[in-house]
């Protein structure tokens, strides 16, 4: 019988806590990829019906803005949770995410989710409860990111 | 509970603690030049009260007639009027608007390359105990750190200080809450009690160091009986007795300390004007700016440009500047500063209370705040 | 009524930062300077500069001390010392052009002189934190006042667990000391990690805060002890990161700045609560003076 993901989805740092019953029932909608330095994840635009649990690696968001090349916005690393898109409408990519050293992750299908929340709205109040807590994280960091703290000093 | 400093006696070979000094002596208030010549002979540079512009200043003092006799001042919040007494009492009035730390921390010194030392050490007369506090607090902010302060060192040591008792308090004093009067008991050398009524104008003198005990035999008196040493005692309990206010008998630390956020603070700054007096006419506030002097005066030896330092407040904008801007903007956070500075963290920083009770801050408040109202305020309801 | 002596003993005994190497104090006035020659400057960033000054005689100091810098005729400035605490013979410091000062030091040549008093203020504790991990932040101009830390702890490697320097900086040309960072890289006994607040075409490392570069150090937040330097906001951030990772406040410290001009506890500018900032500080911890720090001055 092939190794399922299970345990790669228990160690990462997204699923602490989750019910192992839980794990089992999502495991399902779980691949494991590999991405080579400089590939890009995801486009910008593109339908976005997925999220990533990075393993190992670095991955930029990114966007492309014409005349002044990629200006990256974070970068996300071991443990960290990639691709807010796929919970709310228009559920596209706002950012390119382009791995900067090689990458594994796991590649979660928000559609194959979506139906197991249906089935066990619990299993989704599970889910989206970690979401909102990356969430208000990656707001405060955002905030202090425009906070600017390290500014260029005021000449007097 | 207020914690307050003894003063130290003056460091000098012709001074000595306690017990070895003749008794009190009294002299009449016709031989009071007899006592300041005797300080002049030492050499002194001798600096007392006198009225100057409405009010009684410290200055050079010349003689016996330039004190102000028969006046008293009459003091309250943002209230300081003189009035004339009904008897001629050399000493019958509190504190003014000067203290003593324009003498021995002066508002404009250069720092480098250091000033020479004054040639006479000064004599203080007319200091109260409140002052005398006063002085012992500024003592450990310049001369009992890791650092001395040469300029206030040069200035204090060897300072001669006459005392007064007060026999009356003024309006907005409250020394006794402070435990810092009204009666001295250590740091001078020499601590007199004005009687006035039936025995005739007289002082009560007690030498507290051994100068002070010379130059005492170079003044005519006779020993004290116990008629005039009732006499001054009771002056004490009529000063005692007739102050009119009071610092709450809390711990003001704790108290202070405990309320940054209370409502009263925002009360106050509504009536504040920031306008400094209080840090001015302070006989503790210590703190100082330095400038540096670019330009054509300079150090002949070092080449260097000369470093003053000037008298500075927390009230001021600038005291807290950091950065391109000042930790301390608002009306509310520099009267808080100043507040709680002067009767909680200063415990913590230096070992003592900031305040002695002398109710100047009170009285030149052009807004007449009064600290020990802000006080009970805050303490009424945290 | 009494006059009896009564004085408050020290309140800040516990979890007092390290030991303090007195500058010279009694033999002449406290403002005195003396003359240093710049033996070296290097420019770390457009606005950084590290002047490398040669005292008169071997000069010591504890990490996380500072010397009051003096340009004449313009003014002095607080400058921590930013080199190694055993080299007696060239004293670091790191400066960011913000003033008139700042700016007339940051444009010194060699063989220039500059005034020099010190060192003055509290220290890391580095000794106190041997035996567990050592966890340094550094934000922007704060890495210069830890590197010395930082030299004193390799100095003694096997009596720390992990140690692990987490930096971050506005851009990736702001970032100070880029040569040795790579030295420190490629050490295997040491984790570091950096990242900016916004990046330029060839930055391939972190783009984010140093707090979450904390989520993912390698440290026993149980045995740890944490040294924060940076902007207030920034030690704000990253100090709620490291108590919610489980550092107690009594081992995160930190060093602040305020308002200082005479440096010798006697001018008032740079108080904090009941801390002199020149003389309790700069090094404090976070539980002497968290609460300080919180207060809403505006």
């Amino acid at each position: 019988m092939p190794q399922t993901l299970e345990p790669l989805l228990r160690d990462h740092a997204f699923f602490a806590g989750l019910e192992p019953g839980y794990l089992a029932l999502i495991v399902g909608c779980a691949a494991n990829e590999v991405y080579p330095a400089d590939a890009f994840l995801f486009r910008e635009g593109e339908p976005a019906q997925t999220f990533y649990l990075i393993r190992e690696g670095k991955v930029a968001l990114e966007v492309a803005a014409p005349g002044r090349g990629a200006l990256v916005v974070q970068t996300l690393g071991e443990g960290d949770v990639v691709g807010f898109s796929w919970l709310i409408a228009p559920h596209r990519w706002e950012f390119d995410g382009r791995a900067v050293e090689p990458v594994r992750a796991l590649r979660m299908d928000g559609t194959c989710l979506r139906a197991k929340f249906d089935d066990d709205p619990r299993l989704g109040y599970e889910l989206m409860r970690r979401f909102a807590g990356l969430t208000v994280n990656r707001l405060q960091a955002t905030r202090l990111q425009l906070l600017d703290v390290y500014g260029r000093a005021h000449d007097h | 509970m207020t914690v307050v400093v003894e003063p130290e006696p003056a460091q000098s070979a012709a001074t000595a603690t306690g017990h070895d000094l003749p008794g009190p002596v009294v002299f009449e208030s016709s031989a009071f030049d007899q006592l300041l010549d005797a300080i002049k002979r030492r050499g002194f540079h001798v600096v007392g009260p006198m009225i100057r512009d409405g009010a009684i200043c410290y200055d050079d003092l010349g003689s016996a007639s330039d004190l102000p006799e028969g006046w008293t001042d009459e003091q309250e919040a943002a209230h300081y009027r003189l009035k004339k007494r009904d008897d001629d009492a050399l000493f019958g009035y509190n504190v003014g608007p000067h203290s003593w730390k324009k003498y021995l921390f002066p508002p404009y010194a250069r720092l480098s390359p250091p000033e020479r030392p004054p040639d006479k050490r000064f004599a203080f007369i007319g200091v109260r105990s409140c002052e005398l506090n006063a002085i012992a607090i500024q003592d450990r902010v310049f001369l009992g750190g890791h650092h001395k302060d040469r300029h206030y060192e040069s200035r204090r040591e060897d300072a001669l200080i006459v005392a007064v008792n007060c026999g009356e308090a003024g309006g907005t004093c409250f020394c006794v809450s402070m435990d810092a009067g009204p009666r001295a008991t250590r740091g001078f050398d020499i601590a007199l009690t004005e009687l006035l009524g039936d025995n005739g104008h007289r002082f009560l003198a007690e030498a507290g160091t051994t100068r002070g005990a010379e130059i005492l035999t170079e003044v005519r008196t006779r020993p004290a009986d116990a008629g005039d040493v009732g006499a001054a005692s009771a002056a004490t309990e009529n000063a005692v007795a007739s102050m009119g206010r009071a610092m709450p008998e809390l711990d003001l630390r704790a108290l202070l300390e405990g309320n940054y956020e209370h409502p009263r603070w925002d009360d106050v700054a509504a009536r504040c004007l920031t306008c400094g007096n209080c840090t001015m006419v302070c006989p503790t506030c210590f703190c100082f700016s330095i400038e540096d002097i670019s330009g054509l005066s300079s150090d002949s030896a070092t080449g260097d440009p000369e470093r003053h330092r000037s008298w500075d407040s927390c009230f001021t904008l600038d005291h807290s500047y950091l950065h391109g801007g000042s930790v301390r903007v608002s009306d509310r956070s520099r009267y808080r500063q100043w507040m709680t500075h002067k009767l909680a963290t200063w415990i913590d920083q230096f070992g003592t209370s900031g305040c002695v009770g002398c109710g100047r801050c009170i009285t030149w408040c052009p807004a007449g705040i009064d600290i020990t109202e802000e006080v009970a305020a805050i303490a009424a309801d945290s | 009524m009494c006059t009896a002596v009564r004085t408050i003993t020290d309140s800040t005994a516990q979890d007092e930062p390290g030991p303090t190497a007195r500058a010279r104090g009694d033999a002449s006035s406290w403002v005195e300077t003396e003359r240093w020659e710049v033996a070296g400057i290097r420019r770390e960033s457009p606005d950084v500069v590290t002047l490398d000054l040669a005292p008169p005689r071997p000069f010591e100091f504890l990490p996380g001390q500072f010397n009051m810098l003096y340009a004449p005729g313009i003014g002095e400035v607080p400058i921590s010392i930013s080199g190694d605490p055993v080299d007696h013979g060239h004293v670091l410091h790191t400066i960011r052009d913000v003033g008139p000062v700042t700016r007339a030091l940051c444009a010194l040549r060699q063989g220039e002189r500059v005034g020099v008093r010190g060192p003055y203020g509290t220290s890391w504790p580095v000794a106190g934190a041997e035996g567990g991990d050592l966890v340094i932040v550094a934000g922007g101009i704060g890495l210069p006042p830890l590197r010395p830390a930082l030299y004193q702890a390799l100095g003694r490697r096997d009596s720390y667990g992990r140690i692990v320097l987490l930096y971050g900086a506005r851009t990736p040309a702001d970032l100070l000391f880029a040569d040795e960072l790579s030295a420190w890289r490629a050490r295997f006994d040491l984790h570091v990690s950096v990242t900016v607040d916004a990046a330029d075409l060839d930055w391939r490392g972190n783009v984010g805060v140093v707090p979450d570069l904390l989520r993912r150090a390698p440290f026993d937040p149980g045995a740890a002890t944490a040294f924060v330097v940076g902007p207030e906001i920034m030690i704000r951030f990253t100090v709620r990161a490291l108590l919610a990772a489980g550092v107690t406040d009594d081992r995160v410290y930190l060093s602040t700045e305020r308002n200082m001009q005479c440096a010798v506890a006697m001018c008032g500018h740079c108080q904090l609560g009941p801390y002199l900032v020149c003389r309790d500080g700069p090094v404090f911890s976070h539980r002497q003076v968290g609460r300080w720090l919180g207060i809403r001055e505006a």
